[in-house]
């Protein structure tokens, strides 16, 4: 069974469809690299899949759970809030919430859900995202403020704070876009870092020599649709069509 | 200059101050929370509330402060005995002999709290709409409620943000509490013009100037405060 599975997702924002007909599935563990040129619809699919837009039609999929589908009936704000959870989502903005320090921005969330037994749960949950920061290389940062970070360390602490809510299918909206070219690589890193441990993740990037390097899997988005999707050497190998090779070669020259 | 004249006169401007101060407090306790409201309609995605709430605003802050004033005082009294006359005494009439029973002050707090609701209302709204949009996308993805985003994550940035165009609203109603003078409200103006009346001396009126001085000074460092607490972060 696939971890997540899309099945004919379309999306429109008024007369515009941005995504036509998108299925795909990921397996566990399975890092999938999406690619495109703006407007091919990438950040539009990952908002889709946390809930940020309301897919037309079409269905999602979790470990087999049906968690959406344009047919039934519009989910509660409370359901959305459980089923969301299965994905977690780095923005490229970080979107860090600036008055809390960076320990605050991980355990905020989780500490709104604690319902009783306050004081052992607080514990659990900085204990475990001392544990995440330590892993994303910024335990000594935990008690500063998001503005006292560089855009690289932001971004670790916005994927650090992604991974406290343990999703199952952690997604990145061209993480490093809004970076300075020499803070990629700490970010980067991370995300292979995470590869390395078996995380299933959707990456929307522009960086075409990572995704090579972190992917399994391939998706090339055109127009609202998926054009390819292939292993990275299929997809880099120069057989993947016209539309494919031209990006890839305009991404890779900048 | 008679030393014992001045201490009477300080006195009494005193007491004039303490109802001013009133009226300054009362104002904002009601004004500020019903301001949250009042921005909240006037960002609805409920038509109807929306346009009403504009309407209101334009309203209110399109005519003077004074006029409100007199409306609130005087108006529900001229109403209710026109009802009486015309023999009508059903809620309407109930509800204006009551909003009639108001004291001055009473008046005044009202008026004053549905003026200055509707222009912090605006920045309010200016406020509350200035915070990108990622911030409450990163609330909702986190699973967390609306209220929870709002509260723990939008206000304190909003509050920020907005303390300069508040520090001058705020640094304006006190001037403003001396309008309450002409619904006969014994605040510090008042007391001051009553020496004038009294026992011809404009120097006491004059003199009320000082006790504005400090309490907008008081708020000005206040004020200066604040944004200095909240300078750690950066919005």
């Amino acid at each position: 069974m696939s971890t997540l599975e899309v099945k004919n997702l379309e999306k429109s924002f008024g007369k515009t469809e941005v995504l036509k007909d998108i299925s795909f599935s990921v397996e566990k563990g399975e890092v999938i690299s999406i690619l495109g040129s703006s407007g091919s619809g990438k950040t539009t699919l990952l908002r889709c899949l946390n809930f940020l837009e309301t897919p037309n039609a079409g269905e999602i999929l979790v470990n087999g759970n049906k968690i959406f589908s344009a047919n039934d009936k519009r989910l509660s704000d409370e359901e959305i809030r459980q089923r969301r959870l299965n994905f977690g989502l780095v923005f490229q903005q970080f979107n860090l919430f600036p008055q809390y320090t960076v320990l605050g921005n991980l355990t905020l969330a989780a500490k709104l859900k604690v319902k009783d037994d306050r004081q052992k749960a607080f514990a659990e949950i900085e204990e475990k995202a001392l544990d995440i920061l330590h892993s994303v290389g910024l335990y000594e940062k935990k008690d500063h403020y998001p503005c006292q970070l560089s855009g690289g360390q932001q971004q670790r602490v916005a994927i650090a704070r992604a991974l406290m809510l343990s999703p199952e299918i952690l997604c990145f909206d061209e993480p490093t876009s809004a970076l300075d070219p020499e803070l990629t690589g700490e970010v980067l890193a991370v995300i292979k870092s995470l590869a390395a441990r078996k995380m299933t993740m959707i990456i929307v990037t522009h960086e075409m020599a990572f995704a090579r390097e972190v992917s399994d899997r391939i998706i090339f988005m055109d127009g609202g649709v998926i054009a390819a999707c292939g292993t990275p050497d299929e997809i880099f190998s120069g057989n993947g069509g016209d539309r494919i090779n031209k990006f890839i070669s305009a991404m890779s020259n900048k | 200059m008679d030393i014992n004249v001045f201490l009477e006169v300080t006195a009494k401007l005193l007491d004039g101050f303490l109802v001013t101060v009133q009226i300054f407090g009362l104002t904002l306790l009601f004004a500020l929370p019903l301001g949250l409201i009042f921005s909240f309609a006037s960002m609805s995605r409920f038509t109807p509330l929306k346009l009403l709430m504009k309407v209101f605003v334009w309203i209110i802050r399109g005519s003077p402060l004074m006029l409100q004033l007199i409306i609130v005082y005087y108006g529900p009294g001229l109403l209710a005995s026109a009802m009486a006359r015309a023999g009508n005494f059903n809620i309407i009439y109930d509800i204006a002999e009551y909003l009639n029973s108001f004291s001055p002050l009473t008046a005044t707090v009202v008026a004053f709290s549905i003026n200055y609701a509707c222009y912090f209302s605006e920045i309010f709204r200016g406020g509350i709409e200035s915070i990108p949009r990622g911030q409450y996308e990163a609330g909702q993805v986190l699973g967390m409620t609306r209220t929870q985003i709002f509260f723990r994550v939008i206000l304190l940035q909003v509050v920020k943000r907005i303390l300069p165009p508040m520090s001058n609203e705020i640094i304006t109603l006190v001037k403003d509490t001396s309008l309450a003078r002409i619904i006969t409200c014994y605040e510090i103006i008042y007391m001051g013009e009553s020496f004038t009346k009294s026992a011809g001396l404009v120097w006491p009126l004059f003199y009320t100037g000082a006790f504005y001085l400090v309490f907008c000074g008081v708020l000005t460092l206040l004020f200066g405060f604040l944004e200095k607490k909240l300078d750690y972060f950066k919005s």
